[in-house]
């Protein structure tokens, strides 16, 4: 045993970036690898969704009223979406389930900046998300029925993993407002109203005019558009990105809102 | 964010106490939690916080971590904000409301925590020191509410801290886990660690404790060593053999409180207890001398005015 100097060594630094490392991110990502209902949820129903609806051969084959792909491959993408969505949600959102058991108390006594803990939780959202919409891709691609460019299915897949960041920022602002382990339950709920308003599961040309124009301003109508348009052939409508633009500052400034009460009080 | 690097003692000056607190207030909105308390702890010094529930023992702890600030006075840790003296890992605490989660295992839990630290002590090494290097693999979920504290106890000691706080660590333990994780402990503070712990079992703040702070009602009430903190309250029993004993003199011995004379008997209750038997022994033929304290227990019930529960609207309990 080395011999106790007699006043405590406070030349010790706190770490750089506020704690924030890739231990972290990596011990984040199996952990929630191992959760069997999030891997169901965010990987393996949109997986399943798209066996189900994108191989009809009743239309399946069929070609979209514009562009170069697809009905299969435009059923692919909303479901890469679906499944992004879900899964940056469900990664912003494991801040309530932090919150409700404790940890984030238990975090506040280390080095980790809630600035840091914030990045770490929307990194691993964000990875979450992709593994979920590589999976509907990949599950795509062996079936060889969505037809579409190799360029637009690169350009798909990163509007959709980009666009999807929108609801890891919607996850973390309803963590952090609904401090409950269920909070899941709820927004998954949320999310379907969400996708049907934003045109995911029907044409929004199906819906009654009045719901037209209110869905336009629902959060996954803006990004559903533009995640389509490289495989339609169609340009970007400023609305679009515009409905994006805000719903992505609206969710960021609730969850910086909702945060900075949080690190105040805790 | 910041990778802050200012010196904390500078050389050559008197070294820094582990904790001060100055005229330390804590209010929840008209509930006064803690109402101006002035606390001292030096360097290498075993501390018990003991006090009823709502005594205002946790809100002091949060303060000193800075989970919480003051709502009026001054809570330095090394002479250092709470903040700064966490993020260089000179202090770190097993708190009774830190949650863990139940998804990872009791060896990825410590990594976490260590991969926060700048120069951690090894995973392997504090597993082992809190007595659960064998169950790492297990889930948290899985692990009983001991093991779970000494996993608490284990984050702790990854960044060798200069002081350690634990609040009510064996809570929900039964006799023999607290018997093993005071062990534990005091193999640790052995190295020289300043440790402050809150409690409300009364025979752990008398064993592991050089100095006992009891507060009460969010106030210091007493703040010494065991056996004077037993003092204060109580104070003690001299009683000797002394025949045809002068019951009037006896009572002007300083520091004497009450004179009782049983016959050849006579038993001084006294504030100074070394005064009345230095009295006696040297300026009477008294012999058979005996001194007899009460229990931290009275002394307890004494200086804290009321039983041990006091409020069940504890506000040390809140976030």
């Amino acid at each position: 045993m080395t011999s106790q100097p007699l006043t405590a060594d406070l030349t010790r630094r706190a770490p750089a970036a506020g704690g924030f490392n890739l231990t972290l991110l990596r011990l984040e990502i199996r952990r929630l690898l191992r959760n069997r209902r999030t891997v169901l949820f965010t990987m393996v129903l949109p997986v399943f969704f798209f066996l189900l609806f994108g191989l009809n051969s009743a239309y399946a084959n069929d070609r979209n009223p514009s562009g170069p792909g697809n009905v299969s491959a435009f059923v692919l993408i909303n479901l890469a979406l679906y499944g992004a969505v879900l899964a940056t949600t469900a990664g912003g959102a494991m801040v309530a389930i932090e919150r409700s058991l404790g940890w984030s108390r238990q975090l506040r006594i280390t080095p980790l900046s809630p600035a840091a803990y914030v990045a770490v939780k929307m990194l691993t959202a964000m990875v979450l998300g992709l593994s979920s919409l590589t999976a509907v891709f990949v599950v795509g691609g062996i079936t060889g029925k969505p037809s579409m460019p190799i360029w637009v299915w690169v350009v798909s897949a990163l509007s959709v993993w980009v666009g999807s960041l929108i609801f890891a920022a919607f996850g973390l602002f309803m963590g952090y407002l609904l401090p409950t382990e269920n909070v899941m339950q709820i927004l998954s709920f949320v999310l379907v109203i969400f996708a049907f308003a934003g045109g995911l599961f029907i044409p929004l040309s199906q819906y009654p005019h009045v719901v037209q124009e209110i869905a336009q301003y629902t959060p996954l109508y803006g990004l559903n558009q533009l995640v389509h348009a490289p495989l339609l052939d169609t340009a970007p409508h400023p609305a679009w990105i515009a409905n994006a633009v805000v719903w992505l500052a609206i969710f960021a400034a609730g969850a910086m809102w909702r945060f900075r009460k949080d690190t105040a009080r805790v | 964010m910041q990778a802050s690097q200012a010196p904390g003692a500078r050389p050559g000056s008197a070294p820094a106490d582990a904790i001060s607190l100055h005229g330390a207030h804590k209010h929840f909105g008209t509930v006064q939690a803690v109402r101006g308390l002035d606390l001292s702890i030096g360097q290498g010094e075993v501390v018990a916080f003991l006090g009823p529930n709502g005594a205002g023992k946790t809100t002091t702890i949060d303060m000193i971590l800075g989970l919480s600030q003051p709502t009026a006075g001054d809570v330095s840790v090394f002479g250092l904000a709470p903040r700064q003296a966490i993020s260089r890992g000179l202090v770190s605490a097993v708190l009774q409301t830190g949650g863990l989660l139940p998804d990872m295992t009791v060896a990825e839990t410590a990594r976490y925590t260590a991969s926060l630290f700048l120069g951690p002590r090894p995973v392997d090494e504090v597993l082992r020191r809190a007595g659960i290097a064998e169950i790492g693999d297990r889930l948290v979920g899985k692990c009983s509410g001991g093991e779970k504290q000494r996993l608490r106890f284990a984050m702790a000691l990854l960044p060798d801290p200069e002081l350690l706080i634990l609040d009510e660590p064996t809570t929900g333990m039964d006799v023999e886990g607290r018997r093993s994780f005071w062990a534990a402990i005091r193999e640790d503070t052995a190295r020289g660690r300043t440790v402050l712990f809150a409690t409300h079992y009364l025979d752990e703040a008398d064993a592991y404790a050089d100095r006992i702070v009891l507060i009460s009602h969010g106030l210091k009430v007493a703040d010494g060593t065991a056996a004077e903190v037993k003092a204060m309250a109580s104070g003690r029993t001299v009683r000797a053999t002394l025949a045809g004993a002068d019951a009037a003199a006896l009572g002007r011995i300083k520091g004497a409180d009450s004179v009782e004379i049983r016959g050849d008997t006579v038993i001084i209750h006294c504030s100074d207890s070394d005064a009345v038997a230095r009295y006696l022994l040297n300026d009477t033929p008294a012999r058979d001398l005996e001194i007899t304290t009460r229990g931290l227990e009275d002394a307890f019930l004494a200086l804290t005015g009321d039983g041990a529960d006091v409020a069940a609207t504890s506000p040390g309990g809140q976030r």
